[in-house]
C-alpha cells in the first residue's frame, strides 16, 4: 500500500516528540517498576515475614489477607491514573505534534 | 452495545433452552450410566494449573470416614446447552465468515474491534478453565495461598499495558514476527520469531487439550478421545471460517458467560453469609471441618493446630506454596510472560487505535481482577458449605469445588436449580475451553502463514486471496495437529506445560520485544540470540527440574508407602484387612517400588531443584539479547530507530492509521 514518506529523524528530533517520549518513558517504566516491587512483596513477604502477614486487622482478617486485596487495588488504581494521564497528557502531545507537522 | 445485546440474548437463550430441556430430565436420569459420575480417587489435574506449583497437593488421608459427595451433572440438560452454545457460536462463525475477505479481516478483524469489545476478548482469551476451577478449588482447600496465587495473574497486566500493548498496536501488524522484524533483517527474525510462537502455543494448546478432555469425560461422561475432537473439530472451524472475528466473538460470548456465572455463584455464597462478609469470613475460622482438615495439613508438617487456630491458620499462607523461590520464580513468568504471549499480543492488532487498545487492556483488567476475586468467594464458600473433605472426595486437588458448590447453592432454591446451575457451569467450562483453544491455534497459523509462508517463502509477494488461502489451510494443519497431540499426550502430566508456555514467552518474547521498542541499538543478532537462548534455557531447565518423572524417586516413594501399609496391616487385629483404599494403595506402591531407569533426560533425579525456571531463564534470556545484539552491531538497525520510535509513540504511518 502507498504510504505517506515521513522524515522520521526529523520528526524525533521535533522538541515536542522529544518532550512526549521523556515524559512518557519516565511514568511508564517509574510505575511498572513500582507495581512489581508492590507485587513481589507478597510471595516473598509471605515466605520470610509470615508473623506480619498473621497480624489480624479486621475482625478475623489479617495483614496477609488485607495486602492480598490491595494487589487488587492497587492494579486498578495505576491502570486508571495511567488512563487518565495518557488522555489528557500523552494523547494531546501526540495531537500537537501531529498537528504541528500538518500530516 | 452490539456486544452487551448478544451477550444478553446469549444468556437468555441458554436459560430458555434449558427450561425448555428441563422438562425431560426424568426419563434421562432413570437410565443407569446415563449420567456420569465424577467420583473419581485418581488425581484427574484436570486444570492443568491446579497442581501447578508447589508439590502436587498429597490426597490428604481421611481418618474419620467423610460422607461420600458425588457431582453428576444431568446429561441432557448440559448437553442441550453445549448445543445451544454451538448453534450460536456457528451462527457467529457464518456472519463472520461473510466479512473475512482479506488477511487484515483473518488475522486482525480487520482492526474493526472497539476496546471493550477487545477487553472482553481478552478476558475471554486468558481466563483459561485453569483459573475458573482450578484456583477457586485451591482456595477451597488450602485458603489463603489459592488466593495469593490468583494475584500474579492480574498484576501481568500492568506490564502489557504499560510497556507493550500501545507499542504494539502502532508499531505491529498481525504477529508477533511483524513487530521484530521492523528494523531487522526480515527472514531470520521472522522464522524464529514463528518458532518461538509456535511453541508457546503448543505447548499452552497441549495442556488446555489434555485438560478439555479430562473435564468433559468427569463431567458428562463422553470419552476422552471423542471431547478431544470434538472441542478440535470445533475449534477449527471457528478459526479457519471465522478468522479473528469470530475467534473475538466466541471469547467475548465466553467471557460474559463466565462472568456472569462467577457473580450468580457469589451473589448465593454471600447471601448464604447475610452479604456480611466479616461473619463469612469468621464462618470459615469456625467451621469445624475446615479446622479438622487444616489440623491435618500442618501435621504433615509436624506442627500440631486445633479448633480456632487451626481456622484462622486457613486466612495464612504457607499451607499450599512451600517453596518461595518457585513462586518468585512463577511470578517473574507471569508479570513478563503474559506481555510476550502470542495469542495476547494478536489481540491488539484487532483494534484501530492506540487509545483502543489502552481502554481494551483496562477493561480486561477490571473483568479479569473481579473474577478473581469473586473467585475467592467461590473458594471459601466452597470450603464453608461443600467442607474441604468433600470437595477431596470427589476431586483431590479441588478442581470441582465450584460446580459442586452451584449444584449444591442451587438445589437449596429448587433441585431443578441446582441441575439447571451446574449445567450452565459446565457450558462455561466448555465455552472456556473452546474461546482459549481458539485463540492459540489463530496465533500459532498466523506465525506459520504470515511469517513464514508469505514473508519467508514468497517474500511477501502474495496478493490478499492466497493469504487468506494460506492462512485458512495453515489454521486446519494446527487444529489437526493440536487433536493429534491432545490425544496422544492423554496419559502425560501436562501440568507444567501452561507454566513453561509463560516461561518461554517470559524469557524467549519479552525481552527481544522490548528492546525492539525501546533500545536504538537493538538489532537482528540481539533478536535471535535472546529467543533462541531464552527458550531454550526455559525449555531446558524444564527438562531436568522436578517436573519430569524420576522412576527412581518414584520407586522409593512408593517403597516408603508400602513399609507404612504393611505396618499398618501388622497393627491391626489378626484376621481384619485393611480398608480397600489402603489396599489399593498397597498394589500401587508395591507395582510402582520395582520401577528403575532414568527420566526422559536420563537423570536419576533433577538437576534443577525449582519447577518454575523463569528466575533463571529471563535473564538469561534478556543478556543474551544484549550480548548477541553489542557483539554484532547493526547500523541501519540504529539509523531506523527513531522510525520504530516515532511510529509506537504516535502511531504515524500505521497501516490503518485513522485520517489526519
Amino acid at each position: 500500500m502507498a504510504e505517506k514518506q515521513y522524515d522520521w529523524s526529523a520528526i524525533a528530533k521535533n522538541p515536542k516528540f522529544v518532550e512526549l517520549h521523556r515524559r512518557k518513558r519516565a511514568f511508564l517504566f517509574g510505575w511498572w517498576i513500582f507495581s512489581c516491587v508492590y507485587y513481589f512483596l507478597l510471595p516473598i513477604g509471605a515466605a520470610y515475614t509470615p508473623g506480619i502477614f498473621k497480624i489480624k486487622m479486621i475482625g478475623v482478617l489479617n495483614f496477609g489477607y488485607v495486602f492480598a486485596l490491595s494487589q487488587f487495588v492497587v492494579s486498578w488504581g495505576i491502570a486508571l491514573y495511567y488512563a487518565h494521564i495518557a488522555n489528557k497528557d500523552f494523547d494531546r502531545l501526540t495531537r500537537e505534534l501531529i498537528d504541528e507537522l500538518h500530516l | 452495545m452490539t456486544m452487551k445485546k448478544i451477550i444478553i440474548a446469549a444468556t437468555l437463550a441458554l436459560s430458555v433452552a434449558a427450561v425448555a430441556f428441563a422438562e425431560q430430565p426424568t426419563k434421562a436420569t432413570g437410565a443407569p450410566g446415563a449420567v456420569s459420575d465424577a467420583t473419581t480417587t485418581a488425581t484427574p489435574s484436570v486444570p492443568a494449573m491446579a497442581a501447578l506449583t508447589a508439590q502436587t497437593p498429597a490426597p490428604v488421608a481421611a481418618a474419620a470416614p467423610v460422607k461420600k459427595r458425588e457431582l453428576k451433572a444431568n446429561k441432557v440438560i448440559t448437553i442441550g446447552m453445549f448445543g445451544v452454545i454451538i448453534a450460536i457460536t456457528m451462527g457467529v462463525v457464518v456472519w463472520a465468515a461473510r466479512q473475512t475477505k482479506t488477511a487484515a479481516d483473518f488475522y486482525a478483524a480487520g482492526g474493526g474491534i472497539t476496546g471493550t469489545q477487545n477487553g472482553w476478548a481478552i478476558a475471554g482469551d486468558y481466563m483459561s478453565a485453569a483459573s475458573f476451577l482450578g484456583i477457586s478449588g485451591l482456595i477451597s482447600l488450602y485458603g489463603y495461598d489459592g488466593f495469593m496465587y490468583s494475584v500474579g495473574w492480574l498484576v501481568a497486566y500492568i506490564t502489557v499495558l504499560l510497556i507493550v500493548a500501545e507499542p504494539c498496536r502502532n508499531a505491529g501488524k498481525y504477529t508477533l514476527g511483524d513487530i521484530l522484524s521492523f528494523r531487522t533483517s526480515p527472514k531470520p527474525v521472522r522464522a524464529i520469531a514463528a518458532i518461538s510462537t509456535v511453541a508457546v502455543s503448543t505447548f499452552y494448546l497441549t495442556a488446555q487439550m489434555v485438560g478439555a478432555g479430562k473435564l468433559m469425560a468427569l463431567l458428562i461422561g463422553i470419552p476422552y478421545k471423542t471431547s478431544i475432537i470434538g472441542v478440535g473439530i470445533l475449534m477449527v472451524f471457528y478459526v479457519v471460517f471465522g478468522g479473528m472475528v469470530a475467534t473475538t466473538w466466541v471469547q467475548i460470548i465466553k467471557a460474559g458467560m463466565l462472568m456472569s456465572g462467577a457473580f450468580l455463584l457469589s451473589v448465593l455464597v454471600m447471601a448464604k453469609a447475610g452479604f456480611n462478609p466479616i461473619s463469612f469470613f469468621s464462618e470459615i475460622v469456625n467451621s469445624p471441618d475446615i479446622q479438622d482438615h487444616v489440623s491435618k495439613l500442618v501435621l504433615k508438617d509436624g506442627v500440631i493446630l486445633s479448633g480456632i487456630n487451626a481456622g484462622q491458620r486457613f486466612l495464612e499462607p504457607g499451607l499450599y506454596l512451600k517453596n518461595p523461590l518457585d513462586q518468585i520464580s512463577l511470578g517473574m513468568a507471569l508479570v513478563l510472560g503474559t506481555a510476550g504471549m502470542p495469542h495476547i499480543l494478536m489481540r491488539f492488532f484487532t483494534v484501530p487505535t492506540a487509545q483502543a487498545a489502552r481502554k481494551s487492556v483496562i477493561v480486561a483488567m477490571f473483568l479479569i481482577g473481579g473474577f478473581y476475586v469473586l473467585t475467592t468467594l467461590l473458594g471459601f464458600g466452597a470450603a464453608i458449605n461443600l467442607t474441604p473433605q468433600g470437595i477431596i472426595s470427589v476431586d483431590s486437588g479441588g478442581n470441582m469445588a465450584t460446580l459442586m458448590l452451584a449444584q449444591q447453592l442451587g438445589a437449596d432454591i429448587a433441585p431443578i436449580f441446582g441441575d439447571l446451575f451446574l449445567a450452565f457451569l459446565c457450558a462455561v467450562a466448555f465455552a472456556t475451553i473452546l474461546a482459549v483453544v481458539s485463540g492459540l491455534v489463530l496465533a500459532a497459523s498466523a506465525a506459520i502463514a504470515h511469517d513464514i509462508y508469505v514473508n519467508v517463502i514468497k517474500d511477501g509477494h502474495a496478493d490478499q486471496h492466497e493469504q487468506v488461502m494460506a492462512a485458512r489451510i495453515t489454521s486446519f494443519v494446527v487444529g489437526a495437529f493440536g487433536i493429534v497431540i491432545g490425544i496422544a499426550a492423554e496419559k502425560q502430566n501436562v501440568a507444567h506445560l501452561v507454566a513453561l508456555a509463560f516461561a518461554v514467552a517470559a524469557s524467549g518474547n519479552l525481552p527481544v520485544v522490548v528492546f525492539s521498542l525501546f533500545w536504538r541499538k537493538f538489532n537482528t543478532a540481539g533478536v535471535i540470540s535472546g529467543i533462541l537462548v531464552g527458550t531454550i534455557a526455559a525449555i531446558g531447565l524444564v527438562m531436568v527440574s522436578p517436573n519430569m518423572t524420576y522412576p527412581k524417586l518414584v520407586a522409593a516413594g512408593a517403597k516408603k508407602i508400602v513399609i507404612a501399609m504393611e505396618k499398618k496391616q501388622a497393627s491391626l487385629p489378626a484376621g481384619a484387612v485393611l480398608e480397600e483404599k489402603d489396599l489399593k494403595a498397597l498394589e500401587k506402591g508395591r507395582i510402582d517400588a520395582t520401577q528403575d531407569g532414568t527420566s526422559m533426560m536420563g537423570l536419576e533425579k533433577p538437576l534443577f531443584m525449582l519447577k518454575n525456571p523463569g528466575i533463571i531463564s529471563i535473564p538469561l534470556g534478556f543478556l543474551a539479547a544484549i550480548l548477541g545484539c553489542l557483539l554484532f552491531p547493526s547500523k541501519r538497525s540504529e539509523e531506523m530507530f527513531d522510525e520504530v520510535y516515532v511510529r509506537q509513540n504516535t502511531g504515524l504511518g500505521m497501516a490503518k492509521a485513522v485520517k489526519h
